[in-house]
């Protein structure tokens, strides 16, 4: 068994992953990984696949790389008529070249299990705890929910694990953070992520893997957890995982690529074994009282400038260092003024989905705050469900009605509006509540500004017209 | 990739935190299938105004720093996406090395790749360079891989930690790639155990 070797000192979950993957070792500690699953969209990866043809080199395990195009397409109906976008069109069109040349696991772009890459990847049973998972995308982390060493690389790097399978890496160290506790009613698990990377900073994570842990990451479903460790990336750490449990293995259990009879039970074998040992070693720890945690919203450009929805927007002088400067151009991106209440801050457009945000559990959260009522006037809205069978679910459960009842239009899979690199983007100074990770100056369109938050914030901010805490507007009983 | 040994050059300052690789290159310019040509839009954003014309008030709009080889920034540079691009595009610019007191790591992974040199100094040692890059033309740093040193105008010289593999491929050039199939024996050896042990992976 890969997993456990002579008894040695107590071992963290991510030291455990990485020892049963090492192929070489090289004195210096950096070590070749081994890369069970590859994930390929098409913005990453047409120069890595270019190298590959110019070196005469072929993909050495097909099998193991799965292909998707998600952040160019189109997420209107008439997106079967193709791109319209040139640009655009010409990198699609490479990754299906690509895909059919190599002989990957392709999902087209309209296929319906075409989606976000990182939602697809667990849907299909393609990512199981204890893999190893890279993806030429920073967002990889979510896979890490599953108990998963799971991680972004650049181009070069793509390349390289299509041609070796493999990866040449140093350990990072690690981190825990644990949330205490039980969350209050309309805390989400967007909330802790945003709170974690608020208290810790943009930087906190930077040269650490994190383990989350503790009660109230215990009791999200894997949604949550994908939510949570979606952003680790945000907070600077390169991985976020959560030892897997009885949850993970009810939700991966049956998928199209997770494994059956005999092999399933020697899965769970293995997977039973991925926890942190008792007295393993945590470089750093941080620890917040999921009591602690408020429905949050971000002010700035930057992912930590996170502050309580009941909060007034800050002076660049309440900071130190480079920081000053930092928020002061943010507000002035932002067009914001210090000392507003935070709960007073305008809003023209609401966008929900994303590979944080995207899947059926954060369209069931906005739509139980939306039915029966109707965007503010004059903003618009956005629901892009993350996969064509996130959206299939949704539809089956009615909540497409919901949301297009609400004023919402209700859009096709893909990345949308969370990067602008399709249609779907900002127009300078519009303002949105937005579901997604990154609140970087024109992320979702030039002069764009965006707000991160929940999905039940970001419904009850549509229908107020303006950031609202999402509190007072849920019915008292209301579960969320 | 192109060896870095030693490099002597103007440098830019640019003290903001948290320079992300959104500001470095962004999203309109990914759709590229190619890696070249992206330098006339590095830090487009900032760089050029709505009309398109040159952004005066910007660094490398400015003439001292027109033919800069080096950035100075501020605190975790790189930050964001995972995206090649971003030292592609300062590749292509002319860029070859970025002194910062910390880097995100995707980033500073990327540069690698891509024969760019990274530098993580102490803040103190930052703030010397940033203030000597001020100078544009009339103080240009000196880098040594080698010797692991920053040297300022005024002979200050810093030395740099960086790790010894990566060390290696830049001085020569190597590219990953072509190291790791050497070892296609301890791949296949490692695949072989595990068809065995785990065969659901
Ligand atoms: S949804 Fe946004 S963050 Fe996620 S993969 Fe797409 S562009 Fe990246």
């Amino acid at each position: 068994m890969t997993g456990s070797t002579s008894p040695q000192r107590p071992r963290t979950l991510y030291d455990k992953i990485f020892d049963a993957h090492v192929v070489d070792r090289q004195p210096d500690g950096t070590a070749l990984l081994y890369i069970d699953r590859h994930l390929v969209h098409e913005v990453t990866s047409p120069q890595a696949f270019e190298g590959l043809r110019m070196s005469g080199r072929k993909v050495r395990r097909p099998d193991q790389t799965i292909a998707v195009p998600d952040h160019n397409v189109p997420t209107t109906a008439d997106r079967v008529k193709g791109i319209e976008n040139p640009e655009g069109r010409v990198q699609v069109a490479e990754l299906d070249k690509n895909a059919r040349d190599f002989d990957l696991n392709y999902y087209p772009m309209n296929d319906i299990r075409q989606g976000i890459v990182h939602i697809v990847g667990p849907e299909q049973g393609w990512t199981l705890p204890g893999m190893t998972v890279v993806c030429g995308d920073s967002h990889t982390a979510t896979h890490g929910a599953f108990g998963a060493l799971a991680h972004g690389i650049g181009t070069s790097e793509v390349e390289h694990v299509l041609a070796t399978q493999t990866l040449i890496q140093k350990k990072s160290k690690n981190m825990k953070v644990e949330i205490t506790g039980k969350l209050r009613p309309g805390v989400t698990a967007k909330d802790i992520t945003l709170a974690v990377i608020g208290a810790t900073g943009t930087a906190g994570g930077t040269g650490h893997v994190i383990e989350y842990c503790g009660e109230a990451i215990r009791d999200l479903s894997m949604e949550g957890r994908m939510t949570v460790c979606n952003m680790a990336i945000e907070g600077g750490a390169r991985a976020g995982l959560i030892a897997p449990d009885e949850k993970t293995f009810a939700y991966v259990n049956g998928r199209p690529h997770a494994p059956k009879g005999a092999a399933w039970e020697a899965a769970l074998n293995w997977w039973k074994t991925l926890y942190t040992d008792e007295g393993a070693h945590f470089d750093k720890v941080v620890t917040i009282r999921g009591e602690d945690i408020a429905p949050v919203v971000t002010w700035g450009t930057s992912p930590e400038d996170v502050l309580p929805i009941t909060g007034t927007v800050p002076r660049p002088e309440d900071f130190s260092g480079g920081k000053v400067e930092a928020a002061r151009r943010s507000l002035d991106y932002m067009g914001l003024e210090p000392g507003t209440r935070l709960a007073d801050i305008p809003i023209d457009a609401v966008f929900i989905g994303s590979c944080t945000n995207g899947r059926i559990e954060d369209l069931r959260a906005a739509a139980g705050i939306l039915r029966g009522k109707h965007l503010a006037p004059g903003v618009r809205g956005m629901v892009v469900p993350g996969s064509g069978l996130v959206r299939a679910q949704a539809e089956e459960e009615g909540l497409d009605r919901v949301f297009t009842d609400a004023g919402f239009e209700w859009r096709l899979a893909g990345c949308s509006m969370c990067l602008g690199m399709n249609p779907d983007q900002l127009a300078p100074g519009e303002r949105c509540a937005a579901t997604s990770n990154r609140n970087f100056e024109g992320r979702m369109g030039r002069g764009g500004r965006t707000h991160l938050m929940s999905p039940i914030m970001a419904a009850a901010a549509g229908v107020a017209g303006h950031l609202v805490d999402v509190r007072e507007v849920m019915a008292p009983a209301e579960p969320v | 990739m192109e060896k870095f040994t030693t490099l002597t050059g103007i440098a830019a300052p640019m003290p903001l935190v948290n320079i992300d690789t959104d500001m470095i290159i962004p999203k309109q310019f990914l759709k590229t299938i190619h890696r070249s040509g992206l330098g006339k839009n590095l830090f487009d954003e900032m760089r050029y105004l709505a009309d398109g014309s040159e952004n005066p008030d910007f660094v490398l709009n400015q003439p001292a720093w027109r033919e800069a080889q080096i950035i100075v920034a501020g605190d975790n540079f790189g930050c964001g996406s995972s995206r090649e691009h971003a030292p592609w595009a300062l590749l292509d610019f002319g860029i070859r090395s970025v002194i910062s007191t910390s880097f995100a790591d995707i980033f500073y992974n990327n540069c690698f790749q891509n024969g760019i040199l990274p530098i993580v100094l102490p803040e103190d040692a930052v703030k010397v360079l940033m203030e000597d890059a001020k100078n544009g033309a009339n103080a240009r740093l000196s880098i040594d891989l080698e010797a692991q040193t920053v040297t300022a105008s005024d002979g200050q010289e810093f030395r740099f930690d960086i790790d010894p593999h990566r060390k290696h491929n830049l001085l020569n050039g190597l590219d990953d790639v072509g190291q790791t199939l050497q070892k296609g024996a301890a791949i296949e050896a490692y695949e072989a155990k595990i068809a065995q042990s785990q065969p659901w992976v």
